[in-house]
């Protein structure tokens, strides 16, 4: 479910370069044109965002078990019980140490995989299909394959293959949370999920690069390598990277399919949304408290949006490009 | 197209473009439930089922339904591991089932969300499993029509067992010993489920224990309960025990595999486990546990229900009726042609000859011994709660008594509410 958009990325260019549509309509056919082209989507935007959000404030004031249309109001019952509800916030530790670990991991790992298709000569097409091809995979797919053949506990399972090789033992990577062998799992299958996505946002940023900087960087002595890549390279990519850390850190944030089809009946590893899904639609059915813990949940995503924005500077304008 | 009423006409167009975008969009949100279009004369009733594990099982649910001449239903045969969340999510909406499989759990009484069916098995509560009439028993009013009941014990080959030269344990301490002696390099010595979770109320009971007492009030948490809990740690910790499987508990593939020497698994696998491992094979229930406790078998098992807030209310009765209550054939059928399972019905029971000989009739044995039937206080809730025992204690090592202190927070918030 990581539903992400490239716009805004790597594009201004050529949308500058448009030439400006002449006026024909007056004001009048342009609102129309206005509703007619965001109504849909607004009407979408309120029916399946607001609508809910709103239901949901609403709720989270309510003693809501078993039903959505509750009567009995409690106040900020259901908020006090989730804050002190230790699973609850043990899973914001959770989520915080996953974004923690994916989020760097993913960047440096798609930026160097758009650094070697860029710079390779031949089968460049095949290559850049081949990394983006698994973003088209489902995260339950890709967490089932993953949980049954890969990191399967069994002495068939691909990874304990093969481990017996160098004679080590079986390992039930998912079972046994100690050592914690599941994040090994759950990484992976992230990484191979996204990093192509993010490694073409890479590979249309470098391709921006005006090739006149490196000529320049080479008459004044640069070496090639580390040294381009550390002082034109890297500070050209820096509107990208900043998009890529806050989409990846979006994606973090909804992190949701992996983690509920890779761990069962745990107690552990439960990221924000896993959490709420079984206060509220699983076994307690408890839609006050569920949305009460979305609302603490979004309250916490706006603060620490506004604070990256605030330290990353993304969207100041265009100095940063 | 006179110029005068073309921007009129354009815009009435616009609107009733966008319009249709959008009823459009809203109509196709419910438009997979599985109900039919609504024409014709006849009644539309939706069934939900969980996904059976058995060859053939998803076709007779669904010629049943089709002999039905009074009503049109249609199943919905639910895929996956989290039936209950499905379900429980859909019975808040209109696109709930009528007609619904599941256990018998109090809150789906004390919430409204199951129908009395009282007046349809009164006239042959004679000839049900009188333990089954009382787990569906809430208030005086019976709320379920049993299906099928379903004993979970241990299935183990013999021939391993007679290799390492053991006898089916009798005792969880001998169950541990089985464990080391029977783990080789290719084949663990026991097999309780990826997580650990289905020996949980075997555990509780084969220590002289139950999840509540007769005042709904925690009766699991003893010391013989925390000392259990160790003896599993034991054995998961040192790898005796088959973890990460690719098939879970409820499927015979890591007996049959030769993955595992003792698997826990129910009734419902036993033709295909003879059928691939022939003579080799026998059954034990969980053993004792404690001073004072006896073997436990879970005598877990599917009812039918229906839908409290069904429109089609005394329609979807009548169903349940026809088919659970009156069509005895096709409830043989259903308990044994596929998997073998229990016929609540006492006078089906009586007559089924496939489990009156071999393994079966020990089956049945082991379920009339020491089975022990559905609480229906002891809600999905508290199953949950206690799954987390089992995680907490057993699967991460953490301390035993701590993690039953944890369950008994989540388990009296439940019991408060639902009994006061």
């Amino acid at each position: 479910m990581s539903t992400t958009t490239t716009h805004g990325v790597a594009k201004g260019r050529a949308a500058e370069e448009t030439p400006a549509v002449p006026r024909r309509r007056g004001v009048r056919g342009r609102t129309l044109n206005f509703w007619l082209f965001t109504g849909p989507f607004l009407i979408g935007l309120a029916v399946f965002v607001y609508i809910p959000i709103g239901w949901s404030a609403y709720l989270s004031f309510f003693e809501a078990r078993y039903t959505v249309t509750p009567s009995t109001f409690v106040g900020f019952d259901n908020y006090a019980y989730m804050l002190t509800n230790e699973k609850f916030t043990d899973a914001l530790v959770t989520f915080t140490v996953f974004a923690a670990i994916v989020v760097p991991i993913t960047w440096a790992l798609s930026l160097g995989l758009a650094l070697m298709v860029h710079r390779i000569r031949f089968m460049k097409a095949f290559f850049r299909s081949v990394f983006f091809l698994p973003t088209a995979v489902s995260f339950v797919a890709a967490s089932l394959i993953w949980k049954m053949s890969i990191f399967s506990g069994v002495r068939f399972g691909l990874a304990n293959t093969v481990l017996s090789w160098f004679g080590i033992d079986n390992i039930a990577w998912l079972a046994n949370p100690d050592p914690p062998w599941y994040w090994l799992v759950i990484l992976t299958v992230r990484l191979w999920l996204q990093a192509g996505f993010y490694m073409i946002l890479f590979l249309a940023a470098l391709q921006n690069i005006p090739q006149e900087l490196y000529e320049a960087a080479a008459i004044d002595g640069a070496k090639p390598g580390w040294q381009t890549l550390r002082y034109v390279t890297l500070p050209q990519l820096r509107a990208t990277s900043t998009a890529v850390i806050l989409l990846l850190l979006v994606a973090a944030y909804q992190a949701f399919d992996e983690f509920f089809n890779l761990l069962a009946k745990t107690t552990w590893g439960r990221p924000p949304l896993v959490e709420l899904y079984y206060t509220a639609l699983g076994e307690n059915q408890d839609y006050g408290a569920g949305s009460a813990g979305a609302m603490i949940l979004t309250l916490l995503i706006c603060v620490v949006t506004l604070l990256q924005g605030k330290i990353m500077g993304f969207g100041r304008g265009e100095e940063s490009k | 197209m006179s110029a005068m009423s073309s921007n009129w006409n354009r815009r009435s167009v616009l609107r009733a473009a966008m319009g249709l975008a959008a009823t459009g969009g809203l109509a196709a949100c419910g438009s997979n439930t599985g109900r039919g279009g609504g024409a014709g004369s006849g009644v539309n009733l939706v069934q939900y089922f969980h996904a059976y594990g058995e060859a053939g099982t998803e076709q007779a649910i669904k010629k049943y339904a089709a002999a039905y001449d009074k009503a049109k239903v249609t199943t919905q045969w639910i895929t996956g591991t989290n039936f209950e969340s499905k379900l429980f999510s859909a019975l808040l909406t209109d696109n709930a089932p009528d007609v619904f499989e599941f256990h018998p759990q109090i809150q789906l009484v004390k919430s409204g969300q199951v129908a009395d069916l009282t007046d349809l098995i009164e006239p042959v509560k004679d000839d049900f499993n009188q333990a089954d009439i009382a787990s569906h028993t809430i208030d005086g009013k019976i709320w379920g029509v049993r299906m099928i009941d379903d004993p979970q014990f241990f299935y183990y080959r013999k021939s391993m067992l007679e290799d390492a030269g053991i006898e089916p344990p009798t005792t969880l301490d001998e169950l541990v010993e089985a464990a080391v002696k029977l783990t080789t390099d290719k084949v663990k010595g026991v097999f309780l489920g990826n997580s650990v979770t289905p020996v949980m109320n075997p555990l509780i009971w084969s220590t002289g224990a139950n999840t509540l007492d007769d005042k709904n009030q925690i009766a699991y948490h003893t010391d013989d309960v925390a000392a259990g809990l160790k003896k599993l740690r034991t054995m998961f910790k040192e790898g005796h025990l088959l973890l990460d499987a690719p098939a879970d508990w409820w499927d015979p593939s890591a007996i049959t595999q030769g993955l595992v020497a003792i698997q826990w698994c129910g009734m419902w696998a036993m033709p295909v486990i003879q059928k691939a491992l022939g003579d080799d094979v026998g059954i034990f229930p969980f053993p004792t546990s404690a001073d004072g406790g006896k073997p436990a078998v879970t005598n877990g098992g599917w009812s039918m229900f229906v839908n409290a807030k069904s429109k089609h209310l005394d329609e979807a009765k009548e169903y349940v009726k026809w088919l659970w209550i009156d069509q005895k054939e096709y409830q043989e059928d259903w308990s044994l042609s596929y998997g073998f399972h229990i016929p609540p019905r006492t006078s089906l029971a009586e007559s089924a000859d496939k489990l009156k000989s071999g393994l079966a009739a020990e089956g049945v044995k082991l379920f009339n011994e020491y089975g022990n039937f559905d609480n229906p206080a002891w809600t999905q809730a508290m199953i949950v709660a206690l799954e987390g025992v089992i995680a907490d204690s057993v699967r991460k090592g953490g301390d035993p008594e701590a993690a039953l202190d944890k369950a008994d927070k989540t388990v009296n918030r439940e019991l408060k509410k639902l009994f006061g």
